[in-house]
């Protein structure tokens, strides 16, 4: 059926490709803390070595009825439901930030608890509707 | 199926279905363009920002089935010799790295208005940027080698390990946190976007298909008929 050199270049081939997804199976998961691209507010409380002076990133959501704005300061929180962190911003925030939906925020903890943030990314979920239909779905 | 894509079917192919397909193609990107910016509903937190998708979630579509057929492909030439796919191969990658600039760049300009950014080095859109290297080293390696079964070898080669990358890319969202939001169409769950968009998508999706698959013809035909001469000009 098959050649015995069509058989022998299958067999090499699928070698390689075991060792190179092996390879870089471990590749990637050696290079987990970088690929991460915010922690939720429960992995920095469970985290043991955290550097207070790194810049890091946190994500949830945004608590609801926890956003207070003061001028140009704001104040919320960031939650995943399990662990919260108390952010402090100074700036303008995206259009899309809102309470109870996803946030990003970039910064430096002062404790586990509090964090000050120097930048404010909106993230959004994978749901698209129209406003509509949002709206029916609430009632 | 597969017999039209030998290299003598392919040069036979009459110039009126090329001719038709454009047609075809020309009045569905019409029709899905006015269903998409015009009588599709805004989303209710994007707003108007979410018609980017339109264009944005096909073009990473085609970026990564053109991938995956290039993969397909080199698997072929490398293992079986076929003669045909180095060339098939050849003619996808310039449809895939372009698709993948656009998505990248849409995705860019999609990000500013809802992210509040323009790019992050998250695991989603930094597997894109290495999908984009890998189609710029296969492209690469068939214009600066001029050994055909040099390049072929090369360029199979670099096809076969950008394959790993497919998953990665798809499972990105899943596997680690990221900024880009996961996927909405899957295989397994009914998919997270109301009919109202999604029909527009997938209009869309299908005539940029048919754009991809008319580049490829012509692509194609064109490689198989220097290929001859080649062949033809070494003879001599």
């Amino acid at each position: 059926m098959l050649g015995k050199k069509v058989k022998s270049r299958i067999f090499f081939l699928l070698i390689f490709l075991i060792l190179a997804i092996i390879l870089i199976f471990f590749v990637l998961k050696s290079l987990e803390k970088n690929l991460v691209y915010f922690y939720s507010p429960t992995e920095i409380y469970n985290k043991t070595n955290i550097s207070f002076n790194t810049k890091i990133r946190v994500g949830g959501l945004v608590k609801d009825k926890s956003i207070v704005k003061k001028g140009n300061a704001i104040n919320f929180v960031i939650t995943d439901l399990k662990n919260e962190i108390i952010v402090t911003y100074n700036g303008i925030v995206p259009n899309l930030f809102s309470e109870g939906k996803g946030v990003v925020a970039e910064g430096k903890l002062k404790d586990k608890k509090y964090f000050i943030a120097k930048k404010i990314l909106a993230k959004h979920d994978e749901n698209y509707m129209p406003p509509e239909v949002s709206k029916a779905l609430e009632k | 199926m597969l017999k039209n894509f030998f290299p003598n079917k392919i040069l036979s192919i009459h110039k009126k279905i090329i001719n038709n397909l454009v047609i075809l193609m020309i009045l569905i990107i019409i029709f899905g363009l006015v269903y998409s910016l015009f009588i599709s509903p805004p989303d209710y937190i994007q707003g108007d920002s979410v018609r980017i998708m339109y264009v944005h979630v096909p073009s990473s579509f085609i970026s990564l089935g053109c991938y995956g057929l290039i993969g397909l492909a080199s698997i072929c030439s490398l293992i079986f010799k076929i003669k045909f796919t180095p060339l098939i191969g050849k003619s996808l990658a310039p449809i895939g790295f372009t698709f993948t600039i656009i998505s990248i760049v849409t995705g860019s300009l999609w990000g500013k208005p809802t992210w509040g950014i323009w790019w992050v080095w998250d695991a989603r859109l930094t597997s894109m940027v290495i999908l984009l290297l890998f189609y710029l080293a296969y492209i690469v390696t068939w214009k600066f080698i001029n050994n055909f079964e040099k390049a072929n070898k090369i360029s199979s080669f670099i096809g076969i390990v950008g394959l790993i990358n497919l998953p990665i890319i798809r499972y990105s969202v899943d596997w680690w946190n990221t900024l880009h939001q996961p996927s909405s169409i899957t295989l397994t769950e009914a998919p997270k976007i109301h009919h109202t968009m999604l029909v527009p998508l997938l209009i869309m999706l299908s005539g940029m298909i048919i754009y991809s698959l008319i580049i490829f013809l012509m692509k194609y035909k064109t490689e198989v008929i220097k290929f001859k001469l080649n062949k033809k000009k070494n003879n001599n």
